[in-house]
């Protein structure tokens, strides 16, 4: 296995390849980067036609790694050709959905293959100017991607003519200041321009009207950090590893109630079940699990008796009612209040929600209010379908899926767990009463 | 009112944008860096600078969490309160921390040593409970550890 740790994964093993988190120790020093092979896909991109290295990137099945699972290549293959108008690239490091943390580990251990990734991509794209958007918390890490585009820049991979060939693009780190809707990509648009994160109406997409009206694309940090890997070993290399519509490795996080939480990379379509007990050492106490949300916070959140062969892979998550989301699993064990959950992640969408939509705005208000009356001991059973009808209210009704994040734990969690909400209601009401 | 230092690091980071409106954040920053919290004046000064109108700035800096619009203690406690670090005790962590500096969760020691805050998840969730002290995280947390570092933080603060 020791092969399998060398950077890009040069050995090709397809069966535990380690893509974007190798185990070569110093790798965020770029001596270290340079001596085990890195920036050596960037000048083989450069070599081939940058339609060619899209082509490879398309082939190669990547799909984003920061929520949607939207086919990188074809989202690069969105931006025109030409060069009348300036294009951008922005780097989503805003990593902010609860329960992720594994764009972190990528800026801490292995920022020169982000760095190369973004190089990779402006130059298919033809990109002017590249920012990487990292959220104001970030601040370690802020530091360290500064350094890195430093040095590259000093090392010529970065700039005017890099190594030697015609293209020329710079490379920004642009630091956010606390807004959990700067991760939305329009968000994070109208943030890079200097105003409040208010997401955009769509259309017109960012390929065509993006960063100051110019054609811009948006990828996350890890789907970027993959590109170097891709290109070195083809399209064929890494369409092979992991889930056949998912492919690759995706860096799983696992917190909440197990032995051992930590960010796992490991193909694409793991079983959940191993993640939680091979990898996280299991349950805190061998107490059993209530509740697994699988993807951050935004999505539907699974009952621990169905978790029994579910893969975490896109395809098959949207199988078990669920989504990939950011690959971040939430464990809760059987002694979890599930009100007070759902009334911890209402209260952040509340909080984070940036007021454009009157469906958003007001009604993660009135679920908090619900949810605090039954968390208070003031429930009544009703009070669940009211729940319902105010998520129904947002989903699907708002400028951007923040609304949809908000109303999604809520409508899943009381239907997945009716039964046990509706006991614990029905006692309140019968305490009311006597 | 910035350093000639900080007037150059503002020239530097307006170079990097078609517009130079898209250089706020990163000049707040700044602001923030050199006098603790951004005051109307500061929003006044820094929209001087941009060729913004106040009502912009004061729009930008109201709606990002991490621009302070007043001032705050020495050390800025901002405590995760999201799901995964409430999952392994944070609540129990921030009552230990009001309890410890006598103030509640928005307030600062009369001392101007400590604000506590409750914020959104930090990205921190596989070293729950987590608390960020200016810069800087602090992970793993249980309430010895929370302690120790009050107590390394006033010692600090003597020196």
């Amino acid at each position: 296995m020791s092969d399998a740790t060398k950077l890009y994964a040069q050995n090709g093993d397809p069966v535990f390849p380690r893509i974007v988190l190798p185990e070569i120790p110093n790798l965020a020093q770029i001596e270290t980067y340079e001596s085990n092979g890195g920036y050596g896909a960037l000048k083989k991109a450069l070599s081939m036609d940058p339609a060619a290295v899209t082509d490879v990137v398309k082939k190669s099945g990547l799909r984003g790694r920061g929520g949607a699972a939207f086919p990188t290549g074809l989202k690069w293959a969105f931006m025109p050709k030409g060069n009348e108008k300036a294009k951008y690239l922005a780097i989503n490091a805003d990593e902010s959905e609860p329960g992720s943390f594994k764009d972190r580990q990528i800026l801490e251990f292995n920022p020169h293959q982000l760095v190369e990734g973004i190089l990779i991509a402006s130059y298919a794209m033809g990109i002017k100017a590249a920012y990487i958007y990292i959220r104001g918390e970030y601040y370690k890490w802020y530091k360290i991607l500064e350094k890195s585009v430093e040095e590259a820049y000093s090392r010529k991979y970065i700039g005017e003519n890099i190594a030697g060939s015609n293209f020329s693009v710079d490379v920004y780190v642009h630091r956010g200041a606390g807004a959990y809707i700067c991760g939305e990509e329009s968000g994070l648009m109208e943030s890079l321009e200097g105003k409040r994160g208010y997401p955009r109406v769509k259309p017109p997409f960012p390929a065509q009207n993006g960063l100051w009206g110019n054609p811009t694309t948006i990828n996350n940090v890890e789907t970027i950090a993959n590109v170097p890997a891709i290109i070195w070993n083809g399209a064929e290399w890494f369409a092979k590893i992991g889930a056949e519509k998912h492919p690759g490795t995706l860096l799983y996080g696992v917190s909440g109630h197990v032995n051992k939480p930590g960010v796992f990379e490991l193909p694409s379509g793991t079983l959940l079940t191993d993640l939680i007990y091979k990898y996280s050492g299991g349950v805190i106490g061998d107490k059993k699990i209530k509740m697994v949300i699988p993807g951050g916070s935004s999505m539907p959140p699974l009952r621990g008796d169905q978790l029994e062969g579910v893969k975490m892979d896109a395809e098959s998550l949207k199988g078990a009612g669920s989504a990939i989301g950011t690959g971040g699993v939430i464990v809760m064990d059987e002694d979890t209040n599930l009100t007070k959950v759902l009334l911890r992640i209402t209260k952040f969408y509340w909080d984070e929600s940036c007021g454009q939509c009157t469906p958003c705005r007001e009604g993660t208000g009135w679920m908090k209010k619900i949810l605090q009356r039954m968390y208070d001991g003031g429930g009544k059973v009703e009070d669940l379908d009211l729940l319902v009808r105010v998520a129904n209210n947002i989903e699907g009704n708002t400028i951007c899926a923040l609304g949809d994040a908000a109303a999604w734990p809520v409508k899943f969690t009381i239907q997945r767990f009716r039964k046990e909400l509706e006991e614990e209601l029905a006692s309140q009401e019968r305490s009311a009463a006597a | 009112m910035f350093t000639e230092e900080n007037l150059r690091r503002v020239e530097e980071i307006k170079n990097r944008y078609p517009k130079p409106m898209a250089a706020l954040l990163p000049v707040l920053w700044i602001a923030q860096e050199q006098f603790g919290w951004i005051s109307e004046e500061t929003m006044h000064y820094v929209g001087g600078l941009l060729g913004l109108p106040f009502n912009h700035v004061l729009g930008v800096v109201t709606f990002y969490t991490m621009y302070n619009k007043k001032p705050v203690g020495k050390y800025n406690i901002q405590f995760c309160g999201n799901i995964s670090c409430m999952l392994r005790g944070a609540d129990n962590l921030i009552e230990h921390l009001e309890h410890k500096l006598g103030i509640k969760v928005g307030e600062t020691t009369s001392d101007g040593l400590f604000t506590l805050k409750e914020v959104e998840c930090l990205g921190s969730c596989g070293t729950a409970p987590m608390m960020q002290v200016n810069n800087d995280y602090y992970e793993d947390l249980t309430s010895e550890k929370v302690d120790n570092l009050l107590e390394e933080f006033r010692k600090q603060a003597q020196r």
